[in-house]
């Protein structure tokens, strides 16, 4: 049986040559996928795995409810704040704890600075050397990369042929040196490589630029949160008080000068994002926009929790500036209430995941989520329990479960936060979108692709860059009528607390809709449960045989070079994957090479 | 170098894979104990990745307490230094981070700042693969003589620690009270509560080989009744 169709509309054919790529790379954590192309180099099926099983749930499980976000905080390097700042709210949605209104802003500021760092840290770092050739770089002519630079950011204020000139120097030293250092192991042979020379020292310049600049916008966290690289978190508000007309010192509260800091760092940050980031995205998609595979399930079915509440303590999608809500099978016409706490909505499934449930024919909302490892391969794997050489996606085949909401499978991310947007008719989002498809000259389907992704990514930037500049006033304006409350700590002492209660918490995590769900028994955590965005795009196949995002975005497309997948990495990496935190990461795996196998 | 120069002491790695938090207790520890002149900065970077760029580029002076695969008895202490310190953090990627820490020196490199002097003071890890436990007896005794070994590196430099009439408690040090070592170790459940016996964590790149038996030790843990809830 070589041929099916699922049911969320993809035929799978699995007669092809079938290519491995394990361990994908530049993501957080730890991933596989497994692909089969027919004769013309076509992906006709698509498996994607996380290799390893997650525990999070179960080292949270008796400890205190008040520390989880530190935990949370640690399970990966990127979302530090955003895992902070869900369980904080799963803890006060449980307890019942309202937070201050300076505190809401504060925390949004904070979140959506992490947006805009996350986003432009993504694009430059790890996902534009999918796009971008820095060897082909050293071929630019100085002069011609600076007019390139000119007609396409006209503001940006490095531009001259000597600046171009001594960058493409400074690579050559690198690449000659031998030691690549971050852009090693790329094909840079390969024709799937579209940028003329001049567009590739561009965008290798940039990526230097970003690199420099990334460090400001962390400064937002670091005055808010009070501590630098892991900021501090608190149930019932923001660990950080307000005195206005306070005096600079280590350890005082934010005053005036401190605020003023982070409105400076706001500004530069919207700047390097209009004259950088979008500019670029709308460049390098001019030489890519026949380009457009990878959009799987964005076009049919995409979720978003939304995020960014305006008033405190409001969770309503009619109070959250990020949209809420869910398109199904492809109708733009009808956004869909989203409700977490619904055990019909939100469930995770295992039968391709390697776990057991009581009955595995069923779903598990959350709440009574189980996290019970069951590793088996199945019938028709090749290789060995400790180094499978295929998987056998008729059976169990990934640590990842398959969350699905009422039963589809579906894309998180910034594009589905924007295919939301853009059915409700949110203002900012439609004309974002407008105007750049107009840019560059595309129908609004083309939206649903690996470049849709990756540019709706950079809009996104754009728009929380903004937002930051809202709650900054906001924040300052309830301060100067007097409110300078930043925490409400009313029942944070736990004898204060019911017996038994639960909550949950949601954020728009840079990567896609994020929540924890919490049960506190006798003041100490009874069950933890995180749905985090990468078991959404993740996720195996599921029961009716649905297959997941990652899955869906492979299909159909088309490999030049079956031994060089730079084509699947490209999709992957274009959700901006953590699998850290969707998977338990183990032991001494060692190189980072990619290894690609072709059967 | 500037007259006085300016020095990062950064601990890496993962506080909840056990031994993967050696650097980062290391220097939390150090704190506890010892004050530094202003030009030093102690940082606990987690599992930071680019985003401590910025902090080694200010560095003239980089000594970085990390949990390193060198192939020795777990639990030695191993220093390099200068041209050295990339090579061992590039040999096999431990830390979860995906953009190893080799990576991050190589973008300061990029940049044209990367520090003058490098010191990485690494610990063979006894264990890493214990989600939500802490440090092993071996690695944990390493702490102290892995902090004699940088105070003498930066003595040697003219940088001098004091040390700290009474050590500082945890929650005004850089360490993040929530986790600090004591109530992280407390907090822990119990092994029954977190499934931790024989968890099934198998399937990676070719060159990891897995437990001597390991049909029996899944076969164990299947055969255990399910775990209360």
């Amino acid at each position: 049986m070589a041929m099916t169709q699922t049911p969320n509309g993809f035929d799978l054919d699995t007669s092809g040559q079938r290519v491995v790529v394990d361990p994908v790379t530049r993501i957080e954590g730890h991933m596989r996928c497994e692909v089969n192309i027919d004769e013309q180099n076509m992906i006709r099926n698509a498996v994607s795995t996380g290799t390893m099983w997650r525990g999070l749930e179960v080292i949270l499980k008796g400890r205190d409810p008040r520390d989880a976000w530190a935990f949370t905080q640690r399970i990966c390097g990127v979302c530090t704040g955003t895992h902070a700042l869900t369980s904080v709210r799963a803890v006060e949605d449980s307890l019942g704890i309202d937070i201050p209104e300076n505190a809401n802003s504060i925390r949004n500021i904070m979140q959506l600075s992490l947006q805009v760092h996350d986003h432009l840290v993504h694009f430059y770092h790890l996902h534009a050397l999918d796009w971008v050739n820095p060897v082909n770089a050293l071929k630019a002519d100085p002069k011609a990369t600076s007019e390139l630079q000119q007609s396409v950011s006209p503001h940006h204020p490095k531009s001259s042929p000597g600046y171009f000139r001594d960058i493409q120097n400074r690579l050559k030293k690198f690449v000659e040196s031998g030691q690549l250092g971050p852009f090693k192991n790329g094909y840079w042979t390969n024709p799937a490589y579209l940028l003329p020379p001049e567009a590739d020292l561009m965008a290798v310049t940039h990526y230097l630029e970003a690199l420099d600049f990334q460090k400001e916008i962390m400064t937002t966290r670091t005055i808010f949160g009070g501590k630098d690289t892991h900021p501090n978190w608190l149930v019932g508000g923001v660990p950080c008080a307000i005195n206005i007309d306070g005096e600079m010192a280590a350890g005082a509260p934010i005053n005036m000068d401190r605020l003023n800091y982070v409105s400076g760092v706001i500004d530069r940050s919207l700047e390097f994002v209009n004259n950088v980031y979008i500019p670029d995205i709308l460049a390098i998609g001019s030489f890519y926009k026949d380009w457009l595979y990878g959009g799987g399930l964005s076009g049919k079915s995409v979720l978003a929790y939304g995020d960014i509440p305006d008033r405190a303590n409001d969770y309503s999608a009619e109070n959250l500036m990020m949209p809420q809500g869910a398109v199904i099978n492809g109708n733009l016409k009808e956004v869909h209430p989203v409700d977490l706490r619904d055990p019909e909505q939100i469930q995770e499934f295992v039968p391709h995941s390697w776990y057991s449930y009581p009955d595995e024919a069923k779903g598990l909302h959350p709440w009574d989520g189980i996290t019970e490892p069951n590793y088996a391969l199945g019938p028709n794997a090749k290789g060995t329990r400790t180094n499978i050489e295929q998987l056998d996606e008729q059976a169990k085949y990934s640590w990842i479960k398959a969350p699905r909401w009422r039963g589809h499978a579906m894309e998180v991310g910034p594009l589905s936060r924007y295919v939301v947007g853009y059915a409700q008719g949110h203002e900012v989002i439609t004309d974002q979108v407008n105007r750049t498809l107009r840019a560059l000259d595309l129908p609004v389907e083309a939206l649903f692709s690996t470049l849709g992704r990756t540019a709706a990514r950079a809009l996104e930037a754009q728009w929380a860059a903004e937002m930051q500049r809202y709650f900054m006033d906001k924040l300052i304006a309830n301060i100067k009528a007097g409110d300078s409350a930043t925490a409400n700590v009313e029942k944070f002492d736990p004898a204060t607390w019911p017996k038994e209660v639960k909550g949950v918490g949601f954020t728009e995590a840079p990567r896609g809709a994020l929540a924890h769900w919490i049960r506190i028994k006798d003041t100490k955590i009874d069950n933890y449960q995180c749905v985090v965005p990468t078991t959404w795009n993740g996720s195996p196949r599921d029961n009716e045989g649905n297959i997941g995002a990652f899955e869906a975005s492979l299909m159909n497309t088309k490999v030049e070079r079956a031994e060089e997948p730079v084509e699947i990495l490209r999709t992957i990496h274009s959700f901006d994957p953590c699998l850290a935190c969707s998977t338990h990461v183990m032991g001494p795996d060692g190189e980072e090479l990619a290894e690609v196998k072709v059967r | 170098m500037a007259d006085t120069p300016s020095v990062l002491i950064l601990g890496i790695g993962n506080l909840l894979w056990a031994d993967e938090g050696f650097g980062v207790r290391a220097v939390e520890e150090l704190h506890r104990g010892w004050s530094f002149p202003d030009n030093v900065r102690l940082m606990d970077g987690g599992t930071q990745g680019i985003y401590l760029v910025q902090h080694i580029r200010e560095a003239d002076i980089l000594v970085v307490f990390d949990a390193v695969d060198f192939g020795l008895a777990p639990g030695s202490l191993k220093l390099a230094e200068g041209d050295e310190v990339p090579k061992f953090l590039g040999v096999k990627k431990i830390s979860l981070h995906q953009t190893g820490f080799q990576e991050v020196l190589a973008m300061a490199e990029m940049l044209g700042d990367a520090p003058a002097e490098q010191l990485l003071i690494g610990v063979q890890p006894v264990e890493l693969d214990d989600y939500g436990g802490s440090l092993r007896p071996e690695v944990k005794a390493q702490i102290a003589p892995a902090i004699e070994v940088a105070l003498d590196y930066l003595a040697r430099r003219g940088i001098t620690a004091r040390r700290r009439a009474q050590p500082l408690d945890d929650d005004i040090t850089i360490a993040s009270s929530e986790m600090s070592l004591a109530r992280y170790e407390a907090g822990r459940p119990d092994a029954a509560a977190a499934l931790r016996q024989g968890d099934a964590r198998v399937l990676t790149a070719e060159g990891w080989r897995g437990p001597e038996d390991f049909e029996a030790e899944i076969d164990q843990l299947l055969s255990q009744p399910a775990r209360p809830r």
